[in-house]
């Protein structure tokens, strides 16, 4: 058990995989915030709409991640490949998929949750001075909304990150796999996961505490 | 003379509940119109049917000329029309006080930056609050809010203005100002309605006073008559309450 060499050796790898995980993280989500934007707007609407948003979030909230990735990497292409298209994802491709889909679902219902804690006045005054359901959206709730709902997005954030450790079971080279393979090759078990704990409480204070700066920026 | 606004045997539920059981008036341009009542009377709903905050469940609202209840009217462009004031201001925290101003005749694209800024400034100064431009409506006392929410509605230039107990919300020294700027607007020839418990304003500046109660007008005067001689049994005990507090 020796930390000093093992961190010498497994941080390069480690380095390596904090890039590709704040790389799939972020990607998913910068999608995952429009979608669920979208996804909140469809959940408070009137029409029909809600129910697909109603059930979009039913069915990511109700199955395991684990389970959403091998769905998107194992049986989906199977599925395709059944109907006759040759279609075959990526690790990085199916992870980044399943992290958006899963990240939108909960979005949306924080930003819905958001939107209705905006004092009711505030749409009825912007209607009352002629702005369309749409534009008083745009310009009055949404702005409020986003910062109600600001530490639950830096917390959705923080998750997001955590979960796509998960998304290294299909092979995906981010910080957990990494260390996966390096420790089936030195056997340093407590040493590198370690490492790989304390790699993740860096990167998570860090962004904490930058979202924190931002809130006390934006505060009404 | 015709009737600016006309309301014809306007009904509102809620769900079973019948709030307004017939509403028929009708208001002239520049005339002010004070709605008294006990609570509960559905005073703010028939102000709020105006500009139709509420959907009325029956009857027709005409705005010059023009029914506003029809389905295909184009809602928000008759709102542009119709200025209101709410009890409880209802600014928009994210916008400064002068952005409060600008953002619905920008948004609607009625006016360029510097005019709509320009009108914000103008109308800043006529409610005596050139020098909060810059700030943001938390940092306001209620009176100063309530007095930006009032150019705020008037930047859209409205013909109409509704008030919905504009002084209800707000401490006891700060009423004087709201109403001050709500009287020069009346003697500048704005078509007002204004639901209130200020008698005082109401005897001042009104041209007319509705008595509401139960969903229904139980009467309607001039303020000299309806505070010195009211007719309707209603009245008489709601003003002997209410003037001898």
């Amino acid at each position: 058990m020796n930390l000093g060499k093992v961190f010498s050796e497994v941080s390069p790898l480690l380095f390596k995989g904090v890039q590709v995980t704040l790389e799939v993280t972020i990607l998913s989500l910068l999608i995952a915030f429009m979608l669920g934007l979208v996804l909140s707007l469809m959940g408070l609407s009137k029409t029909p709409l809600r129910w697909i948003s109603k059930i979009y979030v039913g069915i990511i909230r109700g199955t395991p991640l684990m389970v959403q990735v091998f769905y998107l990497y194992f049986a989906i292409p199977q599925l395709l490949q059944f109907l006759g298209f040759d279609v075959r994802f990526t690790s990085f491709t199916a992870g980044l998929i399943t992290l958006t889909l899963n990240a939108s679902a909960y979005m949306s219902e924080i930003f819905r949750g958001a939107i209705l804690a905006v004092n009711s006045g505030q749409m009825e005054a912007a209607r009352s001075l002629g702005l369309s359901r749409g534009q008083a959206m745009r310009k009055v709730i949404l702005p409020q909304a986003m910062r109600i709902c600001l530490p639950s997005l830096v917390n959705q954030f923080i998750i997001t990150l955590k979960d796509s450790s998960i998304i290294s079971v299909i092979g995906f080279a981010d910080i957990m796999y990494q260390a996966k393979i390096y420790v089936g090759r030195s056997m340093q078990a407590f040493a590198t996961y370690t490492w790989v704990a304390i790699f993740y409480l860096v990167v998570i204070t860090i962004l904490t505490q930058i979202a924190k700066i931002v809130e006390r920026k934006v505060q009404i | 003379m015709t009737a600016q606004i006309k309301v014809d045997n306007l009904h509102k539920y809620f769900g079973k509940l019948e709030v307004l059981k017939g509403i028929n008036i009708e208001i002239f341009k520049g005339e002010v119109v004070c709605v008294i009542g006990p609570s509960g009377s559905g005073k703010s709903t028939f102000l709020r049917c105006l500009n139709r905050l509420e959907e009325p469940t029956e009857g027709d609202i005409s705005v010059d000329g023009k029914i506003i209840t029809n389905k295909d009217a184009n809602i928000n462009k008759i709102r542009t029309n119709i200025g209101m004031v709410f009890q409880q201001f209802n600014l928009f925290p994210h916008l400064s006080v002068k952005k409060n101003i600008m953002m619905a005749p920008l948004e609607l694209k009625l006016k360029t930056t510097e005019q709509a800024e320009n009108k914000a400034l103008e109308l800043l100064k006529r409610v005596g609050l050139l020098d909060k431009a810059d700030v943001m409506p938390r940092q306001l006392s209620g009176g100063q809010q309530q007095r930006v929410a009032i150019a705020r509605a008037l930047a859209m230039e409205p013909a109409i203005m509704l008030f919905d107990e504009p002084t209800s919300a707000l401490d006891p020294e700060m009423v004087g100002e709201v109403l001050s700027v709500m009287k020069e607007l009346a003697s500048m020839g704005m078509t007002m309605v204004v639901v209130t418990h200020e008698m005082g304003f109401a005897k001042d500046a009104a041209d007319r006073v509705l008595f509401m109660d139960e969903g229904i007008i139980m009467e309607e005067a001039p303020p000299s008559e309806m505070f010195t001689n009211p007719k309707n049994p209603r009245t008489i005990e709601f003003l002997n309450k209410v003037l001898s507090a």
